[in-house]
């Protein structure tokens, strides 16, 4: 066939407006936000969810000047469903950015088809040590931490106030061991016992009877949402807590868990890189449109969706708004242009934040509002321990 | 110490075991005296909890929660066997199981549209929500015990029922030949429709139990509903007897195993193996159970047909 047919060039034109069509300047951002909208794990997913729409809100409805449209997705806490819906937003819905995130099995079962695609990826939460390490990827942001480093903070908290023997319960799954490994790293007593439950177990009956067996002066649990929630009222129901003291991750002793269990959480003492009491401009406005928008307050959840729709809408400024140009949104990601919630916000060579670690405790306030308090610093400008097995390609393939 | 941690657990395991128990009568009568199964069972569960929380919850009473909430769930089982149920008994098993295995799907998204994806929240009453001294220095949860009391109560009167009533010998005789009792005059289409509604009350009450423990969320019968036939296999099919026992025993086997295995392992392997393979052995234990049961005893424990 001659190059000069009719049909030939016919088929060049039609392939050059094709492929000329991505190369003019997107008009709109699209997000993938999957997460956790059914089940024991719900409350999660639901803040994450909020807390990035009013970002969207703030925004004008835009991200990085860009009309943003937010696809939300139920991952119904399930690794399959998840993956499925995943490549129904990368392949159908084709979007630019996916994020929401809960669970961290469910983040590790996503993230192969993800990268493949070349979308980028925000954490709101989920933050495996597998993807801070060896695995770590040009694609993958975290907005929020790295899985050990709530722990390693009340790790420090335990052993600095003369914990001489703890036990220690969290769900048999990647962030369940990341969390113990992370308390360890910084508790050096007895531990008493560690214990792993399944993920859907939320009677804790024959735990909470070793528990008291082991003998230990305090309870260290990691368990996120409805987990927790069913374990503190069944930990007080036994009398426990007149025994030993309960420490927490912030993720088992937020608003969320507080407005389900109540009294029986003032005094424990819990970490996190944010607290709704932080002072800051962007974090108070955040707040106080946060619980004018929802009616409650919000948790440490809801603030990371906050900030990944915010590190989102800085990037995309950032590039004027040629999202098209990875290698350009990846470097305006890294800059983290944009202000946090949390104060001052930074990444390490692994994309995961640098980053103060606070603690706080649930008290009844002025308002006779039971609620978290923060106590102070804990760590500051602290990095994971995974950072230095990542070997960040250099540029995006 | 340890002698309290074994008591500890054994109550736990009665607690649990009882709760089975409820679900595992309905379950074994219905496929003992119509030889039908009936997976939409746990979908009563399901349903009676949602119904005990929010009576609960709109009434601001528990007690008055699990009355309603009962009660309702009867008629609803009564519903279900007279407009779908019914068509099925002279079907095939396979008919069964899909005609029910529809049930339960329209019942899970039944659930969600009237009351959401997100789990329903439902308090304990107050009074039992603290710990109970039951020897010196070894209290146990209050409302556990309740749990157990009222699991014992329900396991009584239905034994009083099935033994000593007029009604409870045409249901032994239609467990253990049904044309027969039929030839004798027994009218097993009321039986078993008045079978029913009892079972649908007792996964009620186990429904609204467990909802405060445990979580009022949709897909919450499936995961029980698949102990619940294992007790009935274990315990032999269509006997009350056998699936009191089968359920006692998977309670404290359970218990027992999500106790014992990762301390075992954990002497053996060190606690990182322990942590790793315990949870995954110990979920396996019961049906290691069934299947040692199932070799020695294929009919089951106490099998009632003869």
């Amino acid at each position: 066939m001659s190059t000069h047919s009719p049909a030939f060039r016919l088929a060049a034109l039609a392939a050059a407006t094709l492929m000329a069509l991505p190369a003019a300047a997107a008009d709109r951002v699209k997000v993938g936000l999957l997460s956790t909208l059914s089940g024991a794990g719900s409350g999660l997913g639901i803040d994450i969810r909020d807390g990035f729409q009013l970002a969207v809100k703030h925004a004008g409805g835009k991200l990085g000047g860009l009309a943003a449209e937010v696809i939300v997705a139920d991952d119904q806490m399930s690794p399959d469903a998840a993956k499925q819906t995943a490549d129904r937003l990368l392949k159908r819905d084709k979007v630019d950015f996916m994020t929401g995130i809960v669970f961290s099995n469910i983040m590790l079962a996503v993230a192969p088809p993800v990268f493949q695609s070349r979308t980028f990826y925000i954490s709101a939460n989920a933050g495996p040590s597998q993807l801070a390490g060896a695995q770590c990827n040009p694609y993958f942001f975290s907005a929020s931490y790295q899985n050990d480093n709530m722990h390693e903070a009340v790790g420090k908290t335990v052993q600095a106030r003369g914990v001489k023997k703890v036990a220690l319960l969290a769900p048999n799954y990647p962030a369940g061991k990341d969390a113990l490994a992370g308390f360890k790293r910084f508790y050096k007593g007895e531990i008493a016992l560690e214990t792993y439950t399944p993920l859907n177990q939320l009677d804790y009956g024959a735990e909470l009877s070793q528990i008291r067996a082991s003998g230990a002066d305090a309870v260290y649990v990691f368990l996120p949402g409805g987990l927790g929630i069913n374990f503190i009222k069944q930990f007080t129901s036994t009398g426990l807590n007149k025994e030993m003291k309960l420490f927490a991750p912030g993720f088992s002793a937020d608003e969320d868990v507080i407005r389900a269990v109540g009294e029986p959480m003032v005094g424990i003492l819990n970490s996190s890189q944010w607290a709704h009491d932080m002072d800051n401009a962007a974090n108070k406005r955040f707040v106080a449109d946060f619980q004018k928008e929802y009616g409650r307050l919000p948790t440490l959840y809801a603030a990371q969706g906050y900030d990944a729709a915010r590190l989102i809408d800085g990037a995309v400024k950032t590039v004027g708004g040629k999202i098209e140009d990875k290698a350009a949104v990846r470097k305006a990601l890294e800059a983290a242009k944009f202000e946090s919630v949390r104060g001052e916000f930074k990444f390490n060579t692994n994309h995961f934040p640098v980053q103060d670690y606070y603690l706080r405790e649930v008290v009844k306030d002025g308002q006779g509002r039971i609620t978290n308090k923060t106590l102070g610093k804990v760590f500051d400008n602290h990095a994971d321990a995974y950072a230095g097995d990542c070997k960040m390609p250099a540029e995006t393939p | 110490m340890t002698g309290i941690l074994v008591l500890e657990q054994l109550l736990n395991g009665l607690q649990f075991g009882l709760m089975l128990f409820l679900l595992a009568a309905g379950l074994t009568l219905v496929f003992g005296i119509m030889d039908m199964i009936n997976l939409a069972h746990g979908s009563l569960y399901m349903v009676g909890a949602y119904l005990i929380a929010s009576i609960a919850a709109a009434s601001g009473s528990f007690w008055l929660g699990l009355a309603g909430g009962v009660a309702a769930t009867a008629v609803i089982g009564v519903l279900l066997e007279l407009t779908v149920l019914r068509r099925l008994y002279e079907r095939d098993h396979l008919s069964q199981v899909l005609g029910t295995f529809a049930i339960l799907l329209m019942a899970n998204e039944g659930v969600r549209m009237i009351w959401g994806s997100q789990p329903v929240p439902m308090a304990m009453p107050a009074a039992l929500s603290g710990p109970v001294e039951l020897l010196p220095g070894f209290s146990y949860p209050a409302y556990r015990l309740f749990i157990i009391g009222v699991g014992l109560a329900v396991a009584l009167l239905l034994y009083l029922l099935v033994t000593r009533t007029r009604v409870g010998m045409q249901v032994r005789a239609g467990a253990s030949n049904r044309e027969m009792a039929q030839a004798m005059g027994t009218n097993v289409r009321l039986l078993f429709t008045a079978l029913f509604a009892i079972g649908a009350a007792l996964c009620a009450v186990a429904g609204g139990m467990l909802g405060p423990l445990l979580a009022v969320q949709v897909g919450m019968g499936e995961s029980i509903l698949i102990l619940a036939f294992v007790v009935i296999v274990i315990g032999g099919i269509g006997s009350i007897r056998g699936a009191l026992l089968g359920a006692l025993l998977v309670g404290a086997v359970d218990t027992a195993g999500r106790t014992l295995v990762p301390l075992l392992f954990g002497q053996l392997l060190g606690p990182a193996a322990a942590a790793t393979a315990g949870p995954a052995v110990a979920s396996i234990l019961i049906y290691v159970l069934m299947a040692a049961v199932l070799f020695w005893k294929p009919r089951g424990l106490f099998p009632s047909h003869g």
